[in-house]
């Protein structure tokens, strides 16, 4: 996909299993949104082929439309349109609607059923946004950053929500800036970079990536001469150890058991009493900071 | 398959639902904003008054009673007022606001979409006509002629909203929403001024011949001959090209975003 020169996504190849949580991550300007209005058919591919429930979301756009629930980034509602009034009309232009009350409920727009949509706070319009994409029951939703700019509470509510879609067999894709929203949800994670895939995988799967761990030890009485050195070589090349302090140091290698029994062994030895020993797998936002090289992907 | 509260259950209502459903959900919305309301009922019912005391006071030579020539024209003033401006605004502004993005999104095919938002510019209309022709009634006029006006009524209204709302709709469709705002209400206040709306081609003199090739003059023609129960076959067939260019027109420029 290219927007004048600019190539948004290119060759870019990913397949979204049923009734898994899907995220897509990647910095501003990836190609999360064009990926996702590609899929949605607002967007033409201009190369390759693209299937969603076996249907072309181009030309099949009228068959896929019922099946599928959009929750866009931002906007699309009547700036006069009241929040229960919007969802009452997109439930009747469906077969079997969701229960507006429910979902209303669900994500705590009760309060503002009879508020304009020009008056709603940012957040609010989100959770709306949300409910017009549940309320016509659909099999695949896509909602794009889904709890961007909502406070911590409401989020732990969508997350429930979304795990709890999950649950009842619909897929779900989602993008999002929030590591930690795609470490808890996703069943896969794809990160785009500039257009393209960098990496795939579960959530653990990609922490796993480089087996490397850290075992960070704290001493109550400094070690004794030469144990640290004696650590690295008994653990072998592949582990780094930096003395953080007389007190403190830590390791990097590769994360299993054997590593953990040969510092305990170390201790025994070198009677050396740890007042903590820490393990730290890496985490996504790691993963994600390493492949995309940057810092900032809010 | 689970049975849980989302289990998918996926299907799009049946296109009579959606139409009614789009249709009410957008004359309300018009009904419901100051603004086109004030263009919808308000200016035409001052316009109305106005026109007629202002015709009795300097005697302006009307074939007929100043109430009887005036309110056909407010009448086509008002389809004009809805069809075209009151639709290129709205329309802007669901560009603007991605509503029509979002509706893209819901099971609703774009003609059902087009076909929702001509009834909502007819439910309109028949409000205006109730209050308009109200007032008329009330000022003296003695109303379309029989049932046969009524329905020459009708089919030049039909016609008028469609000559305008697809040239609304190319306005709406090609420019940015401040732009569609300002060109929809300049070109009103010109086609009320100049356009044969309110009062007759012949008043014109002799730009009265071209004016009636206007979709305005057209409409209002037709409306006038319709309250006198006579159906106005060349200013209807003038509204139908209209409707012809300007459809083909934004069928190929409209951008949906």
């Amino acid at each position: 996909m290219r927007y004048g020169d600019t190539v948004a996504v290119d060759g870019l190849s990913l397949t979204v299993d049923r009734g898994t949580v899907t995220a897509v991550l990647g910095p501003n300007g990836a190609g999360k949104t064009t990926t996702l209005e590609t899929c949605e058919g607002y967007r033409r591919a201009q190369g390759g082929a693209v299937r969603v429930l076996g249907l072309d979301p181009v030309r099949q756009r009228h068959e896929l439309l019922p099946r599928i629930g959009v929750m866009l980034q931002s906007g699309g509602a009547w700036s006069g349109a009241r929040a229960e009034e919007m969802l009452r009309h997109f439930a009747r232009l469906h077969a079997r609607p969701q229960d507006v009350g429910l979902l209303m409920e669900r994500l705590a727009l009760h309060e503002c059923g009879r508020t304009p949509y020009r008056r709603l706070s940012g957040g609010q319009q989100q959770r709306l946004g949300l409910a017009l994409a549940l309320i016509g029951r659909p099999e695949l939703v896509f909602v794009d950053e889904p709890t961007a700019g909502m406070d911590p509470q409401i989020r732990r509510a969508v997350w429930e929500l979304l795990e709890e879609l999950r649950a009842d067999g619909v897929t779900v894709v989602l993008t999002t800036h929030y590591l930690e929203e795609a470490e808890r949800l996703a069943d896969r994670v794809h990160i785009l970079d500039r257009g393209r895939l960098v990496a795939s995988g579960t959530p653990l799967e990609l922490t796993r990536g480089g087996t490397v761990a850290t075992i960070r030890i704290v001493v109550t009485q400094p070690f004794p001469d030469g144990a640290p050195e004696a650590l690295v070589r008994e653990l072998g090349d592949g582990t780094e150890l930096t003395v953080l302090d007389p007190l403190s140091l830590q390791l990097s290698g590769p994360a299993d058991s054997t590593t953990l029994a040969t510092v305990a062994t170390w201790c025994a030895t070198h009677d050396v009493l740890p007042e903590s020993l820490s393990l730290g797998q890496r985490n996504l936002e790691d993963v994600f900071l390493e492949l995309t090289g940057r810092e900032e992907f809010a | 398959m689970s049975t849980g509260t989302f289990a998918p259950a996926p299907g799009a209502a049946p296109v009579v639902r959606q139409l009614l459903t789009q249709a009410g959900m957008e004359a309300r919305l018009m009904l419901r904003n100051g603004e086109q309301l004030l263009l919808a009922v308000v200016i035409p019912v001052i316009v109305l008054i106005g026109a007629v005391r202002g015709a009795e006071k300097v005697g302006l030579d009307l074939d007929g009673r100043p109430i009887d020539v005036l309110t056909p024209g407010v009448l086509a003033l008002a389809v004009m007022s809805t069809a075209f401006t009151s639709l290129a605004i709205a329309t802007g502004f669901e560009r603007r606001y991605g509503v029509l993005k979002r509706l893209g999104t819901a099971p609703l095919s774009r003609a059902t979409l087009l076909g929702g938002k001509v009834l909502a510019l007819l439910l309109v209309e028949v409000f205006q006509f109730l209050v308009i022709g109200g007032v008329g009634l009330a000022l003296g006029w003695s109303g379309p002629a029989g049932v046969g006006g009524v329905l020459a009524l009708l089919l030049a209204a039909l016609c008028g909203t469609a000559a305008f709302a697809s040239l609304g709709m190319l306005l709406a469709g090609s420019l940015r929403a401040e732009a569609t705002l300002a060109a929809a209400n300049l070109v009103y206040l010109l086609l009320l001024a100049g356009g044969a709306v309110i009062l007759p081609a012949t008043m014109y003199g002799g730009l009265g011949d071209v004016v009636r090739w206007l979709p305005s003059g057209a409409l209002g023609e037709a409306v006038r001959s319709a309250c006198d129960g006579a159906v106005a076959v060349r200013d209807l067939v003038v509204l139908v090209a209209w409707t012809g260019v300007g459809s083909a027109l934004t069928a190929r420029t409209f951008k949906w975003e």
